[in-house]
C-alpha cells in the first residue's frame, strides 16, 4: 500500500511537470495552430538561467524571476524573428521552424552555459516528509502547487479577463478576431511569452529534483508532447489530466515493471492515442455546420 | 464615405483586383455583384486590412487607410460580415455578440445586444446556445449581429444570402434595407445580383478583378446585359 502510495506520489510530480509542458504547447497551438517543438528548450532554459544568474551571486528567488523574463522574452523574440516572418507559409513549414529554433537554443545554451549537469537548492530544503508510509520531497510540493497556481490563474485569466476572451476568440477564429478589433498579431507574443514563461516556471521548479543540463529539453518536450496528445491538443483541461495520467503511468511503470521502461511508457501512449483516439480525451470536437 | 482608387491585390504572384475604382456615399446602400471568382471577396478583404493590398489607396471618412491594421480599422467605424460567416463556433450566441463589442466597455453595448435581438428575435430565443450548433440562416443573422455591436458607420456585407433559403435571404435583405435608417453605410457584395438590386442604391459589375458597369441600381436591373448575364432574364 505504501509502496503504491509512493510510486502514486513521484507520479503526480513528474505528471505536474508534463502538464506545464503540454500547457506550454497548448497555449501556442491555440493562438498559432503550431506545434512548438522549442517548449521543452524553453523548460531547460528555466532550470539553466537560474542556476547561471544565482551562481552569479543574485539570490535565489530573483535568480528564479529573471529566468522566467528572460525566457519569456526568448519566446517573443522567437516568435517574431522565426515565425511572424513566416506568417502564411502551411503549418508544417511552421513547426519545422520550430525545430530548428529548438536545435538553435539548444546549441547556443551549449556555448552560452556548459556542458555540465546542473541543479540549485531546493526552496525547503531536502527532508523528506512522511504520509502513511510514503516520502515526498518539499520540493515535490513546490512543483505540484507551482502548476496548480498555474492552472488556475489560467483558468481566471481565460474566462473572467477581456484579453483572455480575446485569446480564447483568436483561437477559434483568427479571422473573425481580427473583424471584431483583437489584435491578433499581439495574441500570438503574449501566448509565445505565456507558453515560454510557463515552460520556464517547470524547470526551475523541477531542476533541484531532477537537474538539469543544456540538452534536457527535448526528452521534456516529447513528454509534454505526449501529454498533450493523450490529452487533446489545444485543450487546457486536457494538457492537465494528459501530463498527470502520463506522469502517473510513468510512476507505476518504473516502480511496478521497471524504472528504464518508464520512457517507453510515454511513446506508447502517443501510439495508442495516435491509433485509437486521435482527438486526445478532450480533444475539439466539431460542432461547426457547413 | 469609402473611397477606393486604384485597388490592386494578389494572391501569390497571381493578381486578381486589377486595378479598382469604387466609392460608397454615406447613407448609401452600394452592392458588387459578380460572378464565383471575380474578386469580390478579396476586394473585401482588402477593405477589412485581412488581405495585403499590392497597389493602389483606400480612404475611408478622410483617412487613407494603408498601413492601419485590420483591428484598429474596425474602431474606426468599418467592420465586416465575413463570406462563410466566420462566427466563433465553439462560443454561445451572446458570447459572439460581445465578441463582437470588443472595443467597447459601457453600457451601450447592452443596448445594442438589446436592439440586435430585436433585429434578430431567433438570435435572442437561441442566446445561450454554442454558435456552431445554428442553422446556417441562423448563423448569417448572428454574423451580422456581431458586426454591428462594433458599431460601424459603414459595414461590408460578403454574400449574406449565400446558401440560404429565400425566406431568409428577403428576412436579412429586410434587415440591410433597415439599415438606411440606423445611419450604416452598406457595401454588399452578392453573386444574388436581383436580390441585391433591388434593396440598393447603386451597384457595380465587378468581373474577374475589374468593374465593368456601375449605375444606379434600378438602372442596372433595366440594363440588357445585366439582365442576361447575372438576372437570368
Amino acid at each position: 500500500m505504501s509502496e503504491l502510495l509512493q510510486f502514486l506520489l513521484s507520479g503526480v510530480t513528474v505528471g505536474a511537470v508534463y502538464a506545464l509542458v503540454a500547457l506550454g504547447f497548448t497555449i501556442i497551438y491555440n493562438a498559432s495552430d503550431v506545434v512548438n517543438f522549442a517548449q521543452g528548450e524553453f523548460v531547460m532554459l528555466g532550470g539553466m538561467t537560474t542556476v547561471f544568474v544565482h551562481a552569479a551571486g543574485a539570490p535565489l528567488p530573483l535568480a528564479v524571476l529573471a529566468a522566467i523574463v528572460l525566457t519569456a522574452a526568448l519566446g517573443v523574440a522567437m516568435n517574431k524573428l522565426a515565425i511572424e516572418p513566416a506568417r502564411g507559409a502551411p503549418v508544417v513549414s511552421l513547426v519545422i521552424i520550430t525545430i530548428g529554433a529548438s536545435i538553435f537554443i539548444r546549441g547556443a545554451a551549449q556555448l552560452i552555459f556548459d556542458k555540465q549537469i546542473h541543479s540549485f537548492p531546493a526552496f525547503s530544503g531536502d527532508d523528506p516528509i512522511r504520509i502513511m508510509g510514503a516520502t515526498i520531497l518539499p520540493q515535490s510540493l513546490w512543483v505540484i502547487g507551482g502548476a496548480v497556481a498555474v492552472f488556475i490563474g489560467l483558468w481566471l485569466f481565460f474566462t473572467r479577463t477581456l484579453l483572455g476572451r480575446a485569446v480564447l476568440a483568436t483561437s477559434n477564429n483568427r479571422l473573425a478576431a481580427q473583424l471584431v478589433g483583437i489584435n491578433t498579431t499581439f495574441v500570438m507574443t503574449l501566448s509565445f511569452a505565456l507558453s515560454a514563461g510557463i515552460g520556464a516556471l517547470a524547470g526551475v521548479l523541477v531542476t533541484p529534483i531532477t537537474l538539469t543540463s543544456y540538452d534536457v529539453g527535448l526528452g521534456l518536450a516529447l513528454k509534454g508532447f505526449a501529454a498533450a496528445m493523450l490529452g487533446g491538443m489545444g485543450n487546457p483541461k486536457g494538457a492537465l489530466v494528459g501530463g498527470l495520467a502520463l506522469g502517473l503511468l510513468e510512476g507505476l511503470t518504473a516502480g511496478y515493471i521497471s524504472s528504464q521502461y518508464k520512457d517507453a511508457a510515454a511513446f506508447i501512449v502517443i501510439l495508442a492515442v495516435l491509433f485509437f483516439l486521435p482527438q486526445g480525451l478532450f480533444g475539439r470536437k466539431s460542432t461547426d455546420r457547413v | 464615405m469609402l473611397l477606393v482608387e486604384g485597388l490592386r491585390a494578389r494572391y501569390g504572384r497571381i493578381e486578381v483586383l486589377h486595378g479598382l475604382d469604387l466609392a460608397v456615399n454615406s447613407g448609401e446602400i452600394v452592392t458588387v455583384i459578380g460572378a464565383n471568382g471575380a474578386g469580390k471577396t478579396t476586394l473585401l478583404r482588402c477593405l477589412s486590412g485581412v488581405h495585403p493590398v499590392a497597389g493602389g489607396t483606400v480612404t475611408f471618412r478622410g483617412e487613407i487607410l494603408t498601413g492601419v491594421p485590420a483591428w484598429r480599422r474596425v474602431g474606426r467605424g468599418l467592420a465586416q460580415s465575413p463570406e462563410g460567416r466566420q462566427i466563433f463556433t465553439n462560443l454561445t450566441v451572446e458570447e459572439n455578440l460581445r465578441l463582437g463589442a470588443y472595443l467597447f466597455a459601457d453600457e451601450r453595448v447592452e443596448k445594442d445586444m438589446a436592439d440586435a435581438f430585436q433585429m434578430f428575435p431567433i438570435l435572442k430565443e437561441k442566446r445561450n446556445l454554442v454558435a456552431g450548433g445554428l442553422s446556417g440562416g441562423q448563423q448569417q443573422m448572428l454574423a451580422m449581429a456581431r458586426a454591428l455591436m462594433g458599431r460601424p458607420s459603414c459595414l461590408l456585407l460578403d454574400e449574406p444570402s449565400m446558401g440560404l433559403a429565400p425566406i431568409i435571404v428577403a428576412q436579412i435583405f429586410d434587415v440591410v434595407k433597415a439599415l438606411k435608417a440606423l445611419d450604416v453605410t452598406v457595401l454588399l457584395v452578392e453573386q444574388n445580383a436581383f436580390g441585391a438590386l433591388k434593396i440598393a442604391d447603386r451597384g457595380y459589375v465587378m468581373e474577374t478583378g475589374r468593374i465593368t458597369l456601375d449605375g444606379p441600381a434600378e438602372e442596372l436591373i433595366a440594363d440588357p446585359r445585366i439582365r442576361e448575364a447575372y438576372l437570368g432574364i
